[in-house]
C-alpha cells in the first residue's frame, strides 16, 4: 500500500496499554494483560488529502491519532513521515519534525492554558521552534488570527481564553496548529463540543486552511454524517482494527462490511419522509482487553458465516479500486 | 376535538443569580395531545431542560416560575402545593429520564433498590417484595435480563444504564414521559437502540412522549411534532413534515441546513453566523435578530407574536403574516 506521494504511511501499527493488576492478582494470573487499543492497522495519507477515521468510543481512533504523532510510543509497527521512519525517534529527535505535524484537540475548554494570552498561546509553538525574532512571531500570530476570523486581531491577541466563546476558542486551537505551517495535522473530534449552529463555521475554516496549504489532514470523529461531507476518504475502525476503507462517496453508497452497514443504518437522518424501518444490531462494543477471536465483529454480526469468522481473522483486502474491506464475505 | 393532555400557556421561568435574572424561558405556549411524540430542539442554553424541569416542578431553588400555566389534564401544575405534586403528579402522571445516564444513577445502591425506592416513595402502600417484582418486570420491559436486578450501576454498560433509567421512569405507569437528551453520551448504534426502545414503549404502554435533544435528525426519526426553541423562546412548532420540509423561521431553516444528511451528495455544511445571546440581557425585539440575515427594523424593537399560520403550525417571525 505504500505510495510515493504519501505524506504519512502507517504499517501494521500496534499500541497495547498494559493493565495494572493488584499484587495478588498478578501472582495468580502470571501473565500480563493488555488493552489492545490499536491492533495492527495500516493506511496511507496523501498530500492535501482529508482522511477520516470513524468509529465508536473504544475503537482506537484517538490512540491512532496520538500514536502517529508520537505523542504516545507505538508498541510495534512502522510510522513513515515523508519517507523517514519516525517510529523509534526520541522526543528530542522528533522536535524539529514537530513543526511539520500538529494536532487540534477535542475540548477547547481544556486544551488552552487559561493563564496565557491568546497571542502567547498561538505564538508558543513558534517560540519553541525558535522561528525568529519576537516581533516576527507577533506578526505571524496577528496574521493567523486574521485568517481564522478572530478580528480585529490586535484585540484578540490580548484576550484570555475565558473571555472567548467555545467556537472562538476552537479557532484559537486551529490557529495554534496552523501557525507553524504544518504539512500534516491531526484533528481529534474538533467540533463535537460545539453547538450545531457554530460547528459548520469551524469546519469550513479548517477546510479552507487545509485546501489552501494542501495540508494532509487526519480527521478523527464518531460522526459518520459529518465525515461523509468533510472527508475525501474514510476508514472505519472497530476494536483496534480497520474494517473498511474507501472514498467517502463509495463508503456511503456501497458499504461492504456488515459493521459499516450497521453504522450507516444507525445514523439518524434529518428528513422525516425517509424514515426507514431499521435493523439495529444488538449489544455494545466488547472489551479491548480480551477481544473476540477471529473477526472482532463476529459476536454482533448480522451476517455471521459460522466457524470461519470465529477462528480466522479476515485480512484487509482491496475489493474495488481503493476500496478495502476486512470480512470473510469477500473471500476469494 | 379532544382537549390537549398538556397545555402550556405563556410559561416564563427566570433564574436569579448574583448579576440579575437569567431569562431562561419566556412566554412559551405549547400543546401536547394524548399519544403524541413531541421533539423539543434547540442549542445548549436555549431553555429546553428548564422547560422539562418546570413541567416536573423540579426547578432548583433559584429558579422561579414568573407567570404562565401548565395544564395537565385540566389541572394547573404551577399552582399545586409540592406535597400534592409529589403524591399525585410526579412519576405517577409525568416522569422524566434525566440527561446523562452515566451519572444519574446512584453508584452505591443496586439497580433494583433504586427502582424500588422510586416505586415506594410515590406509592407508599406497596410492600418491598411486590416492588422488587415490579422492578424485575420493568427491567424485562426495557430489554435487560431481570436476574441482573441486584447489579450495581458500574456493572452495566452505558446503554444498559440508559435503559435502567427508562425502566425507573416507567415505575409508576406515567402517562407522559419526558426524555432529556436520551441518546447524547451514547454511541450511534447504542443510541439507535435506545431510541427504538422509546418508540416501542410509547406504543406498547400508550404513552405521550416529549423528547428533548439538540440533534434535529433524532427528532425527524422519532417524533410527530417538533418545537424549536431559541434563547428561551419558542420560534416555531408544527408537524415534523412542516418543520423539516417547509420551515418558516430563519432560525429553523439555518438549524436544518446545519445538519448533514449522510445520504445526500457531498456538500458544504452551512452555519448560522454569530452565537446565541446571553440570557441575562437578551436582545430587544426578536431574540434572533442579531444573527438573522433577514432582520428588519421592526425586529430590533418589537418581539414577534407567536401565530398560527395554518392548522397546528406556529411561528414567531415578523416575516410571516397569518
Amino acid at each position: 500500500m505504500t505510495n510515493d506521494n504519501s505524506v504519512l504511511s502507517v504499517h501494521n501499527l500496534k499500541k497495547w496499554f498494559p493493565v495494572r493488576l493488584g499484587f495478588f492478582q498478578s501472582l495468580i494470573k502470571g501473565e500480563k494483560l493488555f488493552v489492545k487499543a490499536v491492533d495492527g492497522i495500516s493506511f496511507d495519507l496523501m498530500k492535501g488529502e482529508i482522511f477520516g477515521l470513524v468509529g465508536e468510543s473504544g475503537s482506537g481512533k484517538t490512540t491512532t491519532g496520538r500514536t502517529v504523532l508520537k505523542l504516545i510510543e507505538p508498541t510495534s509497527g512502522k510510522i513513515i513521515f515523508k519517507g523517514k521512519d519516525i517510529t523509534n525517534l526520541s522526543p528530542k529527535e522528533m522536535r524539529p519534525l514537530r513543526k511539520k505535524m500538529q494536532i487540534i484537540f477535542q475540548d477547547p475548554y481544556e486544551s488552552l492554558n487559561p493563564k496565557m494570552l491568546v497571542g502567547d498561546i498561538i505564538g508558543e509553538p513558534l517560540r519553541i521552534q525558535s522561528a525568529g525574532h519576537p516581533s516576527e512571531i507577533e506578526e505571524k500570530v496577528l496574521k493567523i488570527l486574521e485568517e481564522v476570523d478572530l478580528v480585529p486581531p490586535e484585540e484578540f491577541y490580548y484576550r484570555y481564553p475565558h473571555e472567548l466563546s467555545g467556537g472562538q476558542r476552537q479557532r484559537v486551537a486551529v490557529a495554534r496548529a496552523f501557525v507553524v505551517d504544518p504539512e500534516f495535522v491531526v484533528a481529534d473530534e474538533p467540533v463535537s463540543m460545539l453547538d450545531v449552529s457554530i460547528r459548520a463555521s469551524v469546519l469550513k475554516l479548517m477546510l479552507e486552511l487545509v485546501r489552501e496549504r494542501s495540508v494532509s489532514f487526519l480527521y478523527i470523529t464518531h460522526d459518520l454524517a459529518l465525515a461523509r461531507h468533510f472527508c475525501d476518504r474514510i476508514a472505519v475502525m472497530y476494536l483496534g482494527k480497520m474494517m473498511e476503507q474507501a472514498s467517502s462517496d463509495e463508503l456511503v453508497k456501497n458499504p461492504l462490511h456488515p459493521y459499516t452497514e450497521a453504522l450507516l443504518q444507525a445514523v439518524p437522518v434529518p428528513d422525516p419522509t425517509s424514515r426507514r424501518i431499521k435493523v439495529v444490531i444488538k449489544g455494545e462494543i466488547p472489551s479491548a482487553i480480551n477481544p473476540p477471536s477471529g473477526c472482532r465483529f463476529h459476536t454482533r454480526c448480522p451476517k455471521y458465516l459460522g466457524d470461519i469468522c470465529k477462528q480466522k481473522e479476515p485480512p484487509l483486502v482491496e475489493v474495488g479500486k481503493g476500496h478495502f474491506v476486512a470480512c470473510h464475505l469477500y473471500d476469494e | 376535538m379532544l382537549d390537549p393532555m398538556l397545555n402550556i400557556k405563556d410559561l416564563t421561568v427566570y433564574y436569579k443569580i448574583l448579576r440579575g435574572y437569567v431569562k431562561a424561558v419566556e412566554g412559551v405556549n405549547l400543546q401536547l395531545k394524548k399519544g403524541e411524540t413531541l421533539g423539543l430542539a434547540g442549542e445548549s442554553g436555549c431553555g429546553k431542560t428548564t422547560m422539562a424541569l418546570t413541567i416536573m416542578r423540579l426547578l432548583p431553588p433559584n429558579g422561579r416560575i414568573v407567570r404562565g400555566k401548565i395544564l395537565f389534564d385540566g389541572k394547573n401544575i404551577v399552582e399545586l402545593p409540592e406535597d400534592e405534586v409529589r403524591k399525585e403528579i410526579r412519576w405517577k402522571k409525568i416522569a422524566i429520564v434525566f440527561q446523562g445516564a452515566m451519572n444519574a444513577l446512584n453508584p452505591v445502591y443496586n439497580i433494583g433498590e433504586q427502582i424500588v425506592e422510586a416505586i415506594r416513595y410515590h406509592e407508599p402502600n406497596v410492600d418491598k417484595n411486590e416492588a422488587l417484582e415490579r422492578a424485575k418486570k420493568l427491567l424485562e420491559l426495557v430489554g435487560i435480563d431481570p436476574s441482573r436486578v441486584k447489579n450495581y450501576p458500574h456493572e452495566f454498560s452505558g446503554g444498559m444504564r440508559q435503559r435502567a433509567m427508562i425502566a425507573m421512569a416507567l415505575a409508576c405507569n406515567p402517562k407522559l414521559l419526558i426524555a432529556d437528551e436520551p441518546g447524547t453520551a451514547l454511541d450511534v448504534i447504542v443510541q439507535a437502540q435506545v431510541l427504538k426502545l422509546l418508540v416501542e414503549l410509547k406504543q406498547k404502554l400508550d404513552l405521550s412522549l416529549i423528547l428533548i435533544t439538540h440533534d434535529l435528525s433524532i427528532i425527524s426519526e422519532t417524533c410527530e411534532k417538533a418545537a424549536i426553541m431559541y434563547a428561551g423562546k419558542l420560534v416555531e412548532s408544527g408537524s415534523v413534515y412542516k418543520i423539516f420540509k417547509e420551515p418558516l423561521h430563519p432560525y429553523t431553516q439555518g438549524l436544518i441546513a446545519a445538519f448533514p444528511d449522510i445520504h445526500a451528495p457531498r456538500a458544504e455544511i452551512k452555519s448560522i453566523e454569530g452565537q446565541p445571546p446571553d440570557l441575562l440581557n437578551p436582545p430587544r425585539g426578536c431574540r434572533f435578530h442579531p444573527r438573522c440575515q433577514y432582520a428588519m427594523d421592526i425586529c430590533k424593537i418589537k418581539s414577534p407574536p407567536y401565530i398560527e399560520v395554518e392548522k397546528d403550525h406556529f411561528v414567531a417571525c415578523h416575516l410571516v403574516k397569518s
